[in-house]
């Protein structure tokens, strides 16, 4: 197992930071904020065709860069940490993982070509009423129908459910789990727009009555908790950022704010609590960078996955409330970026799973 | 440089069949080691050692241990004085202490901390004063292992008291054998008595013990210091061959046990994790859910600290670690210590308020919770290390100082 960025990656981070520094200032994200879609298409166009980052992950030959989970991860870091808006969660990593977990050579290709170049947003959409990826709780199911599959029943919590094209979904057929697509514009499909805590990201229940869909690759092909492991690693990725970009900002603040005839940075009291978050964030950032590597060397990453989750949501939301608290009352108020931060940090805490959650998947994982 | 490992290799290989003699006396084999070099094989040609880069050094001990052959002796604090010498010493120094120390003969203390000064290291009041060619030192020194079995310390004292608190320290070698040198075991919360407590009383030290010059005892002490925070973990090593026969082997056991006596309890100390699934399923609580989360994230901690040392390892390699990094370990390994203490506190229950045989794993459950205390302490506090943390790897500013003046003026205890 590496335990080190190479100098290529290391610079293609420094080129991605630059170009989202540039192109999502929290000026821009707040407009895109009350925005009904809640991304700019020609910042996602750029991101997709000029930075190639939503293919960074996926084979050459569906229009991907052919690169692996350390490089995702890399991507995933730096729009956690520029808070970037845009469909890349739903389509790149969590269709793109899914899509590629299950099908392969030309429908492979077919699929993954759109989502590369950005002309198609997809997303995937697993949980029902509990919200979790558990296996036992999908009982949205598809009935074969002349060639094709009709799907009937209800997915919350779909990120970007209201801005895909194409809807992957995880459904039940008797022959085990199975991944089925949807088209937004299909008959039976209803789209409910939910309000979300971090206004930066859209969500959504749907609901599939008698839906046309097609299957994806193999019936019961589909492995949830395999593709499951991929996601957590590059979500773990995009809180890490978020915690860097909230310790960042609150040192800032401590280096420039002066009360007492000196700036609060230099009060011990402050002081040990940034050393606190910093040794925090390092050990995050440990757990999560060779969760990646782990997957990218092909080990068996489940209980990595589930520790970097959770260490990663609890460092994000550790950091964003510190950063809240060093920032005093200007950071309770609403024209201060740190609440963008927080929401995000809260948001993502119980997406996929809380941190507890994740806690005793990886016991379990580990047979404790 | 361009060393080839592998003729290192066979050159230790070649020396090791011609001279390695488990007949001899420990201290003779020691000569041979000390003599050829091979002992410390990345020192000076002329001082004891080959002049071989620090790579060569696990080879050279790879090929002692394939054939149970036994190395110089660097266990307890003497490799402490053997580096400051080696690195500041003159050549008389070097050549009376640096051989004695590596054959094993003389055994040798560190003398730096003190009831007054223990964070605050540079606070040193123990004075030396010049009369007529001796040094004359008063004071007293605290945190000494093995000074008890020790012939030599490396002291720093106070030799000027006007200069301000880290000019007016200078870096002395003193004979522990005199009549002004009184040794205090001190005995611990957890029961063993690992350091010492020294007393000097008008001690002795001749000119020609003083360690570079008048004054520089603060930088001297520094290397001192860098060296033991490196090697913080490797000098506690027990001694290997435990099943070998013959006089020099027993000869090297009765050496280890004395200078790995005081560090018998730092695996308590640093809460012994490695026991908590093991205990949680002898007692069923790993069916508990809050207790399952509890081992969860000590888990995550001790496997992102293991992670986050060997990417530290990368980047110290590749040149670009800042320096202070080492303190996020110690802070974390603190953290995993207290973590798992209280850990093994809820999973034994009551049980937790024996101690010895009566208590679980024949004491050692009792005997971490009362050791876990001074793993934040030792090698620097908790505290000492957030300051680092926060003023060199995050810039924020020092803290305000009012010990800058001359040293006599300064407020202290």
């Amino acid at each position: 197992m590496a335990f080190s960025f190479t100098e290529e990656q290391e610079q293609f981070r420094d080129v991605l930071a630059r170009f989202l520094r540039d192109k999502s200032p929290t000026t821009e994200i707040r407009k895109l904020m009350e925005t009904d879609s809640g991304y700019d298409g020609d910042v996602w166009r750029q991101v997709c065709t000029d930075m190639g980052l939503a293919g960074i992950h996926l084979p050459e030959e569906s229009g991907g860069a052919g690169y692996g989970p350390v490089e995702l991860g890399i991507v995933m870091e730096e729009q956690g940490r520029a808070l970037l808006c845009g469909p890349y969660l739903s389509s790149a990593v969590l269709a793109g993982l899914a899509i590629g977990a299950v099908a392969s050579g030309e429908e492979q290709a077919a699929r993954l070509v759109g989502i590369a170049d950005g002309s198609v947003v997809a997303t995937l959409a697993v949980t029902e009423n509990q919200g979790l990826w558990h296996a036992a709780d999908i009982t949205t199911q598809a009935v074969p129908v002349d060639g094709g599959y009709q799907l009937t029943g209800r997915k919350s919590f779909v990120s970007d459910g209201q801005n895909a094209d194409i809807i992957y979904i995880v459904a039940e057929n008797g022959a085990g789990l199975s991944l089925f697509a949807v088209d937004a514009d299909a008959d039976g499909l209803a789209v409910e727009g939910l309000e979300g805590v971090d206004a930066t990201r859209r969500i959504a229940h749907l609901t599939f009555t008698n839906c046309a869909a097609e299957l994806v690759g193999a019936e019961g092909a589909f492995d949830l908790e395999a593709v499951f492991d991929q996601v957590l690693i590059a979500f773990a990725h995009e809180q890490l950022g978020g915690a860097q970009a909230m310790l960042d900002s609150a040192l800032e603040y401590a280096k420039l704010r002066v009360q007492f005839g000196r700036v609060i940075g230099s009060f011990q009291a402050l002081k040990h609590r940034f050393a606190d978050l910093h040794v925090e964030l390092e050990l995050a950032k440990a757990a999560v960078y060779q969760a990646a590597q782990a997957l990218e060397d092909g080990d068996d990453v489940r209980a990595y996955a589930s520790m970097a989750k959770a260490t990663a949501s609890d460092i994000f939301l550790f950091a964003a409330k510190e950063c809240i608290q060093f920032h005093g009352g200007i950071g309770f108020t609403w024209e201060n970026d740190t609440h963008l931060w927080f929401k995000r940090a809260k948001s993502s805490e119980v997406f996929l799973g809380s941190p507890a959650d994740h806690r005793e998947r990886m016991l379990q994982a580990m047979g404790v | 440089m361009d060393i080839n490992l592998d003729d290192i290799r066979n050159d230790v290989r070649e020396w090791l069949a011609e001279n390695w003699d488990d007949s001899l006396s420990l201290i003779e084999w020691r000569t041979k080691l000390a003599d050829s070099g091979w002992g410390m094989p990345d020192w000076p040609v002329e001082y004891f050692g080959r002049d071989l880069p620090p790579s060569a050094v696990a080879v050279v001990q790879e090929e002692f241990a394939a054939i149970g052959a036994i190395g110089a002796m660097k266990s307890g604090p003497r490799m402490l004085a053997a580096v400051t010498i080696l690195a500041h010493g003159n050549q008389a120094q070097k050549q009376r202490f640096l051989r004695r120390i590596i054959t094993g003969e003389d055994a040798w203390c560190q003398l730096f901390s003190e009831p007054g000064s223990g964070s605050d290291l540079a606070g040193s009041t123990t004075r030396a004063d010049k009369k007529g060619d001796k040094w004359i030192v008063n004071g007293q020194k605290v945190w000494n292992t093995s000074a008890h079995h020790a012939d030599y310390g490396i002291l720093v004292a106070r030799t000027d008291w006007d200069e301000p608190k880290h000019t007016g320290l200078s870096y002395f070698l003193i004979d522990m054998h005199q009549p002004g040198v009184e040794v205090r075991q001190l005995k611990q919360m957890n029961g063993y008595a690992s350091f010492n407590e020294v007393f000097f009383t008008d001690a002795e030290v001749p000119e020609d013990f003083l360690l570079g010059e008048l004054g520089e005892g603060w930088p001297i002490a520094m290397t001192t210091l860098a060296y033991e925070r490196r090697v913080a973990a490797g000098n506690r090593e027990a001694g290997e061959d435990k099943g070998r026969e013959g006089v020099i082997y027993d000869q090297y056991r009765e050496e280890s046990a004395i200078a790995t006596e005081p560090y018998a309890w730092y695996p308590q100390r640093a809460g012994r994790s490695d026991l908590i699934i093991d205990r949680a399923r002898e007692t069923g609580s790993i069916e508990d859910a809050a207790i399952r989360q509890d081992i969860a994230k000590l888990l995550i901690k001790r496997q992102s600290m293991e992670w986050f040392i060997k990417r530290l390892a990368e980047v110290q390699k590749a040149g670009k670690a800042r320096g202070p990094e080492g303190s996020v370990t110690k802070l974390t390994a603190s953290e995993v210590a207290r973590m798992s203490a209280d850990l093994h506190t809820e999973i034994t229950g009551i049980d937790a308020m024996l101690t010895g045989p009566d208590s679980p794993n024949d004491g050692i459950i009792a005997e971490v919770l009362v050791s876990v205390p001074a793993v934040s302490i030792a090698g620097g506090t908790d505290e000492i290390q957030k300051n680092i943390v926060a003023e060199r790897l995050l810039d924020l500013p020092k803290e305000p100082r009012f010990d800058t003046g001359p040293f006599k003026d300064v407020k202290r205890n």
